[in-house]
């Protein structure tokens, strides 16, 4: 009887595709045939559609129908083509007109009784879209705030598939999204909450202003975990592309909420130790799904009782550490998430962890396992490690502890002056610029870099290591206000990196 | 005659009626072997026209066409081996034919042909 086409994205990963659909209809026995290496839930689709196609009042075509999903080697997942297939179907009968079709991605799943359902992943199947050149799209209605994010095409709400039909022959209009409010989300708890802990907060402020990863080292009750959740609230808030990123990660791990979608805050994620490796890195059956370290993208990524977690699970953070992103290769191809997290480990001294070191009771083999089952690879990645001490007076002095928005006030600063200094090369924070840089072309004069000569000779550190510690001494001065560190500057942060805390 | 089987006979009517209707040429009707039942077996003077005709009273279980289903198919085919040895028939090309008939009570009785349906 005809050919039709209409279209929706197939997405691998945060990486969208435009499928073309196309559906012929006539030449033989009724029944629908679906090609292009559709998925379970794509194939069932079928029977999906027509139930919702004559639940809606329409004709189902009494013929062979050949469905098509273009290109036809990619792998399609999910039920969100569902839509599509059924305009493309009615397109064939006339039903709905090709030119209403062309240009247009249609997103969603179908209930038999015609109602539209939500999907997962909206937001990177429009970021596809738009690449590919598409310039209207209709979504589920409870998607559309989520889809209002992608800016640069029309985007419609629509509850069901009547609405659609009436809408692609121009009887009626769909909804519109609103303007996209920044969600404030939950402002983070107040750095002035923690008593004393001088050392680790000033570990946090250093960790905030250049982007550093951080082990706190304490006895249980000393305020690491308060610090960890307050840290988050002296990170600015995130640049739109990486609100973006970060909003792609969590549509295509369902995290994302229906209101207020683009959260400015940045994100923290405290995995508990005994989480499984899919859970941490991401995982899953067929294409992988994002983990903790990705849904922590730009954000904090908190392992509190880091020990407990397991050298294997905690060695796994190793490579998205160092690379801002997890490759993770299934039988269906690989997928890349962005993992460019802070990391925030927490750990008790020794297993029996009392107030006062003296007072431990570990064997010191068993003190030296448990903090040895962080590794030396590990390790070697965190810049900062503070120690906390037991708190010794239960004394509230609210003008001596300083609140969050004054270290955020100095964070700011000196994160602004390492981004006017990095401007022109593409980074934003110390802890990105990569050590030969640092070596070279902002090298500092050899007084100030004879403490790492010393450390590297000695076999303290390693050259990775120096580097970070470099690093580290830049943002210290970038806190201080100085131009470029000096001697004094470079030492302390030796100091902060290399102190027998761990 | 169970009313099903009276229905299925007034749809056969109909259809070799259709069928002569366009020039065909009716050689056999209900054929049976072992294997099965051939409905309708014609020619067009060229090749020999295998039909399956399925007739229902209504759409509630589907349309009549559809439950003309792979293994309905295969089975028409082997029976047709049959067909072609007991009439001795030595080659000749062959179309199977599907005549879906709906006689929903009420309204006239309409035939649908898919030629060559499988």
């Amino acid at each position: 009887m005809g050919l039709a086409r209409a279209w929706s994205v197939a997405l691998h990963g945060v990486e969208g595709h435009v499928i073309e659909i196309e559906a012929d209809v006539g030449g033989g026995l009724p029944g629908v045939h679906l090609v292009g290496l559709p998925d379970a839930a794509l194939y069932e689709s079928k029977d999906r559609v027509r139930a919702a196609v004559v639940n809606s009042g329409r004709n189902w075509p009494n013929e062979r129908i050949v469905l098509a999903l273009s290109p036809a080697t990619l792998r399609k997942a999910g039920s969100g083509f569902d839509l599509a297939l059924a305009c493309a179907i009615l397109g064939t009968s006339g039903v709905v007109a090709q030119g209403a079709l062309d240009g247009t991605v249609l997103l969603g799943e179908l209930a038999l009784d015609g109602r539209l359902r939500p999907v997962r992943g909206v937001l990177p199947c429009l970021l596809a879209a738009r690449t590919a050149g598409m310039r209207r799209v209709v979504v589920p209605e409870a998607g559309l705030e989520e889809a209002a994010l992608v800016e640069g095409l029309d985007v419609y709400g629509a509850t069901s598939l009547t609405d659609v039909l009436s809408w692609l022959h121009g009887d009626r209009a769909l909804r519109r999204p609103g303007p996209v409010t920044d969600a404030g989300g939950d402002e983070p708890p107040d750095m002035a909450d923690v008593l004393g802990q001088d050392d680790a907060r000033q570990a946090c402020e250093i960790a905030a202003a250049g982007g550093h990863h951080l082990l706190l080292i304490g006895p249980p009750g000393t305020g690491k975990t308060m610090l960890a959740q307050r840290f988050v609230g002296l990170l600015p808030a995130l640049q739109p592309d990486e609100a973006l990123a970060l909003a792609a990660v969590r549509s295509v791990a369902g995290r994302l909420p229906a209101t207020g979608a683009l959260s400015r805050v940045p994100p923290f994620v405290a995995p508990h130790h005994s989480s499984s490796m899919a859970a941490l890195v991401g995982g899953g059956s067929g294409i992988a799904r994002p983990g903790a370290v990705s849904l922590a993208h730009r954000g904090v990524l908190f392992i509190d009782e880091a020990p407990e977690m397991g050298a294997r699970m905690l060695d796994a953070l190793r490579t998205p550490l160092e690379e801002g992103e997890v490759r993770l290769a299934r039988a269906e191809g690989t997928v890349r998430y962005p993992a460019r997290f802070q990391l925030v480990l927490a750990a008790n001294p020794c297993p029996c962890a009392p107030a006062h070191d003296r007072d431990c009771v570990c064997p010191s083999l068993v003190r030296r396992r448990y903090l040895g089952r962080l590794s030396g690879p590990l390790l070697d990645r965190v810049d900062l490690r503070a120690r906390l001490y037991p708190v010794t007076a239960f004394t509230v002095d609210a003008g001596d502890t300083e609140s969050t928005a004054t270290v955020r006030a100095r964070v700011l600063s000196a994160r602004a002056a390492a981004g006017r200094r990095w401007a022109g090369l593409g980074w934003r924070t110390n802890a990105e610029v990569p050590g030969p840089v640092l070596r070279t072309r902002f090298a500092l004069p050899g007084a100030a870099v004879r403490p790492l000569d010393a450390g590297l000779r000695a076999g303290e550190l390693t050259a990775r290591g120096a580097d970070r510690a470099l690093r580290v001494a830049w943002t210290l001065s970038d806190l201080a206000g100085l131009d470029r560190p000096d001697q004094e500057l470079v030492e302390t942060a030796l100091f902060f990196r290399d102190r027998r805390a761990a | 005659m169970a009313a099903k089987d009276e229905l299925g006979r007034r749809g056969e009517d109909l259809a070799v009626e259709y069928l002569t209707q366009r020039g065909l040429v009716v050689l056999s009707r209900n054929w049976r072997c072992r294997d099965g039942e051939l409905d309708v077996v014609a020619t067009d003077q060229e090749r020999l026209v295998v039909c399956e005709v399925k007739t229902r009273s209504g759409t509630r279980y589907g349309e009549p066409a559809e439950a003309v289903d792979g293994r309905k198919a295969a089975r028409i085919r082997r029976v047709t081996q049959a067909w072609l040895a007991a009439h001795q028939v030595r080659w000749c090309e062959i179309r199977f034919d599907v005549l879906a008939v709906l006689a929903e009570p009420g309204r006239p009785v309409t035939v649908q042909h898919y030629e060559a349906a499988f």
